[in-house]
């Protein structure tokens, strides 16, 4: 037993370390990035320095998608094998899916000013972004006002299911129909259409926040893991016969017999 | 067109400092659970 319990730890140090070597993995990919973004990549003759804020809000946007996607896996793999596991995957997700989300709408906008003269603008791109953030928090809120926190998860992993359609919507909305926002300058049929220093420096920040994304994951499923044990503790500790109550009943008996 | 460094520094700061309240909203979920957990081992 005690051979068992010291594997664990040994297993858990190990992962810690794992961790957080991906944590200085990240933080010295995104300083290079950053470095890249200011110095390297060169400034846009059209856009000028706002050009550069696309090196924050392309990742941020594929992070919002990325983030859906980890929803939807969870939901289905949830409404699949009714395993909390499977919605603790969904939910970490979602957390980070509305941060990335709300900094897409913020960097967009930013971006959007300068070069559009607008915050804002009912584009089919920006508005289906938005869709896509009020699906996030409607999730949060079907959870919260669930009566139980079992029924909250399968509502929850169904409007994950049915909104992960707005992500293809969101990706092919600039084809589908005319918008202000640019077309796809990495992914398109004739390949990437930007200078060398600016694709670069783009898949140095897009691998960076994608480590970011994976770093922040872990530990937030780390801490539903945590969180689910002690409420499972709780409810194991509220169920179990007090003792008190078994004194009680011992006299109750005892005295019947007598 | 050029004289955008606000909006360009207005972006990359709201991504950091998002970033990093986010970080710190997670650490104080880990420092709350400990917490709960050594009260529940204190019970014990």
């Amino acid at each position: 037993m005690s051979e068992s319990r010291a594997g664990q730890t040994a297993r858990a140090r190990k992962s810690d370390l794992k961790v957080q070597a991906l944590g200085a993995v990240t933080v010295a990919v995104l300083t290079i990035g950053i470095f890249m973004a200011f110095v390297y990549a060169p400034m846009d003759s059209v856009q000028g320095q706002a050009q550069r804020i696309f090196y924050v809000h392309v990742p941020m946007a594929w992070l919002s998608y990325l983030a859906f996607g980890v929803i939807f896996v969870g939901s289905v793999g949830y409404l699949w094998k009714r395993n909390m596991r499977w919605d603790r995957l969904a939910r970490s997700g979602a957390e980070l899916g509305f941060l990335f989300t709300t900094l897409v709408l913020i960097t967009g906008s930013l971006w959007g000013r300068p070069i559009w003269n607008t915050f804002w603008t009912w584009d089919a791109r920006l508005t289906t972004t938005l869709i896509l953030w009020f699906i996030y928090l409607g999730y949060f809120m079907i959870r919260s006002y669930a009566a139980d926190a079992e029924r909250g998860a399968r509502y929850a992993a169904v409007l994950g299911i049915i909104g992960a359609v707005d992500v293809p919507i969101i990706h092919l909305s600039v084809q589908w129909w005319r918008t202000l926002h640019p077309q796809p300058v990495v992914l398109n049929t004739g390949g990437p259409n930007l200078p060398n220093e600016m694709l670069w420096t783009l898949l140095v920040c897009f691998t960076g926040f994608t480590l970011l994304f994976v770093y922040l994951l872990i530990q937030k499923i780390r801490i539903e893991v945590v969180r689910d044990r002690l409420a499972d503790r709780e409810m194991d500790a509220l169920l179990a016969p007090q003792p008190a109550a078994l004194a009680r009943a011992g006299e109750v008996s005892g005295g019947s017999e007598a | 067109m050029d004289n955008n460094l606000g909006y360009l520094f207005a972006a990359f700061g709201i991504t950091w400092l998002a970033i990093a309240v986010y970080l710190l909203y997670l650490g104080q979920q880990v420092r709350a659970l400990r917490d709960e957990v050594e009260s529940l081992d204190d019970e014990r």
